[in-house]
């Protein structure tokens, strides 16, 4: 027992307008290291909690530069520079017949820069939780809200978190240790 | 506030708030709430995961291995003629040198076609917000990716020597050799190939939350194992939903542009040579139309079937399917209007060439083809005028399927009657397929099915996630306010 470690504090929802107000108060208490487990993504909740806007746009942005910047060097220097091959008089690169391949390259290399971003984003695949255990915890992918306050958090106390989740109305407040 | 609305237009959340707060119980009565329901029966967020993951982890019946077993001897029958064609060569079809493309590029540009419904549901509904997509989008981009890999099929055996078909990707070799990038035939290889690519990753990432529900909703050990292992390791945190959210945008509208440009590319192959009844700027349009217009015919034809068996009529509503047969007529008539169209112009155009090979089109050797194309996709879809006919399953049903040969006959009649009467008379010929050739279409029929019947038992069928999001009283009411009155 002596060397279990608090790991977080749990408190389930059921009503998304109380998760949603819950959510402004962790906020507003000061509270970081928390996460919000939903079912579904429940629209302005990540505003709520304070969440900072993904960069993911702009790692999309890269992948489509990358893509268009491969497909003109691709034509241009196979065609144009590598092997000039005269095809009934046609140029040897330009750019209206490159249209179509820099237009595809553009999109393939954007999904899969975005693909790859997501998961980097979210941390994942990652097998394993802390809080894989707890029944509440596995409903969230169900039809529960739950909302956890890490103990990493710097405001973290057994005492007062748990009855600040109790005053914000969260169900069944709990302790989770590993 | 002019920088707090730019940050909620991007987040994707506030066009959703603003068009339709009203889905929720909200005090101002808006129209939203007079529309038909979008799921019938009233169910809670959790009966909706019992619903779709009681399916995955229900026992299967006789009667599904049975169908499964069908459907895969059918599609064994089409590698087995794919075998002889490869085995044996080319000449085991009827193709000949005037019609150089016969059945095969049919079959692929029917079945490219096919996709682009799936397309269009998950991703161009998706900008506009139709929530009804919901129960639809995920079998429909199923269908898209089956539909795709059969497509995928053809061309490469119409190389003749399929062992060679990476020779149509640039890669360095010691011919030194590249491809012609100036040739739309390369274009679709990047076309289609991207296309595959884009959709499966789509499709994979709307997916994952709905096998993180499984995995905690399945009993069985292998299956546990399968669905932890694909799900990623997804707990629905919302700090993940917020980036997820960013990029399902984000692939949507890549995947709308991509969708429209994967046939027009096609209808390139076609449209950049100098052959009349090919060589027209209709044809993107045209094209691009038609493909939504017979992709949503099959999605219809599936659906109907699958919510019959798998017991989802609260899901896939009448009011779904509905819609759906709207979108059928009005893409019926648009490639109604590109047939007149392109007959109108073969007669301004005074090309004689053109004129002739229209009036062939319809009165010549192949006027069977021509005629069945038109009463299958001109014809049959205007029963949808009616609002009785729209709701009528059995009829919905036997449209699809007119609606499905109709559009074979398009690819067809457009690739046959182009070639076989060409600029020397002394070259005119006909085309009838062998059994091979009719062979390898069938298998691919069964192909599709079979992974259609797969995906249906062992994935969700419906994008649970989604759908609880739009249930009524799922999401929060007013939220905006709540900020501002602190």
């Amino acid at each position: 027992m002596s060397d279990s470690k608090n790991i977080a504090v749990l408190g389930n929802f059921k009503d998304p307008n109380k998760i949603m107000h819950a959510a402004n108060k962790v906020r507003e208490s000061g509270y970081t290291d928390f996460d919000i487990y939903t079912p579904y993504p429940i629209h302005g909740l990540d505003k709520a909690m304070g969440v900072k806007r993904t960069i993911l746009p702009y790692i999309s942005f890269g992948g489509a530069m990358f893509g268009l910047g491969n497909a003109v060097f691709l034509m241009w220097w196979t065609g144009a520079v590598d092997y000039k091959l005269n095809i009934g008089g046609k140029p040897f690169f330009s750019v209206q017949f490159g249209i179509p391949i820099m237009f595809e390259l553009t999109v393939l290399l954007t999904a899969l820069a975005t693909f790859v971003a997501l998961w980097a984003l979210c941390g994942l695949p990652k097998w394993y939780s802390d809080l894989q255990d707890d029944a509440g915890f596995n409903s969230a992918v169900d039809d529960t809200f739950v909302l956890s306050i890490f103990a990493t958090d710097q405001r973290f106390s057994l005492e007062t978190t748990t009855k600040f989740m109790n005053e914000i109305g969260a169900d069944d407040v709990r302790l989770i240790e590993a | 506030m002019s920088v707090e609305t730019v940050t909620q237009t991007a987040n994707g959340s506030s066009p959703e708030h603003l068009t339709s707060a009203s889905y929720q119980n909200n005090p101002y009565p808006v129209p939203d709430s007079q529309r038909e329901p979008l799921v019938l029966g009233n169910p809670s967020i959790h009966d909706v995961t019992e619903k779709i993951a009681g399916i995955v982890e229900g026992k299967t019946n006789l009667k599904y291995w049975l169908a499964v077993l069908i459907c895969a001897s059918i599609a064994g029958l089409g590698f087995g003629a794919i075998g002889e064609t490869v085995t044996t060569g080319i000449g085991v079809w009827g193709s000949n040198n005037t019609i150089g493309w016969a059945w095969d590029i049919t079959n692929f540009v029917f079945w490219i076609g096919i996709g682009h419904a799936g397309t269009l549901i998950s991703a161009i509904l998706y900008l506009f917000r139709q929530k009804w997509r919901t129960a639809i989008n995920r079998s429909a981009e199923a269908m898209t990716i089956f539909a795709v890999m059969c497509a995928g099929i053809f061309p490469v055996i119409h190389t003749g020597r399929p062992w060679f078909a990476y020779w149509l990707t640039p890669y360095p070799n010691q011919m030194q050799l590249w491809v012609n990038f100036r040739s739309p035939l390369v274009w679709d290889v990047f076309a289609v190939s991207t296309y595959l690519t884009v959709s499966a990753l789509f499709w994979f990432i709307g997916l994952v939350p709905d096998l993180a529900t499984i995995r905690n909703y399945v009993k069985g050990k292998t299956a546990k194992s399968l669905y932890t292992f694909f799900s990623f390791g997804w707990t629905g945190s919302m700090r993940a939903w917020h980036h997820y959210e960013i990029a399902y945008m984000i692939l949507a509208g890549l995947s709308t542009p991509l969708v429209l440009s994967v046939h027009t590319i096609v209808s390139m192959d076609f449209a950049t040579s100098v052959l009349p009844g090919w060589h027209t700027t209709i044809f993107p349009p045209y094209f691009v139309a038609g493909a939504i217009f017979s992709g949503f015919a099959m999605v219809m034809t599936l659906l109907v079937i699958a919510r019959e068996i798998l017991g989802l009529k609260d899901y896939i509503t009448l009011k779904h399917l509905e819609n759906m047969n709207k979108i059928i007529l009005a893409t019926g008539m648009m490639v109604g209007y590109a047939y007149s169209m392109e007959f109108f112009i073969a007669w301004y155009s005074g090309n004689e060439y053109e004129r002739t090979v229209f009036i062939n089109r319809a009165f010549g050797e192949y006027w069977w083809a021509y005629w069945s194309m038109l009463s299958c996709n001109v014809l049959s879809p205007q029963i949808y005028w009616f609002k009785k006919a729209r709701r009528n399953i059995p009829l919905m049903f036997v449209i699809s399927i007119f609606v499905n040969i109709g559009m074979w006959f398009e690819r067809f009649t457009i690739i046959s009657t182009s070639l076989h009467h060409d600029f020397l008379p002394s070259s005119w010929s006909y085309y009838t397929p062998t059994m091979v050739e009719v062979g390898i279409f069938v298998g691919t029929i069964g192909l599709f099915l079979t992974l259609f019947l797969l995906f249906s038992k062992y994935l969700p069928v419906i994008a649970i996630s989604e759908i609880k999001g739009i249930m009524p009283g799922s999401q929060p009411v007013h939220h905006h306010d709540e900020e501002h009155h602190h």
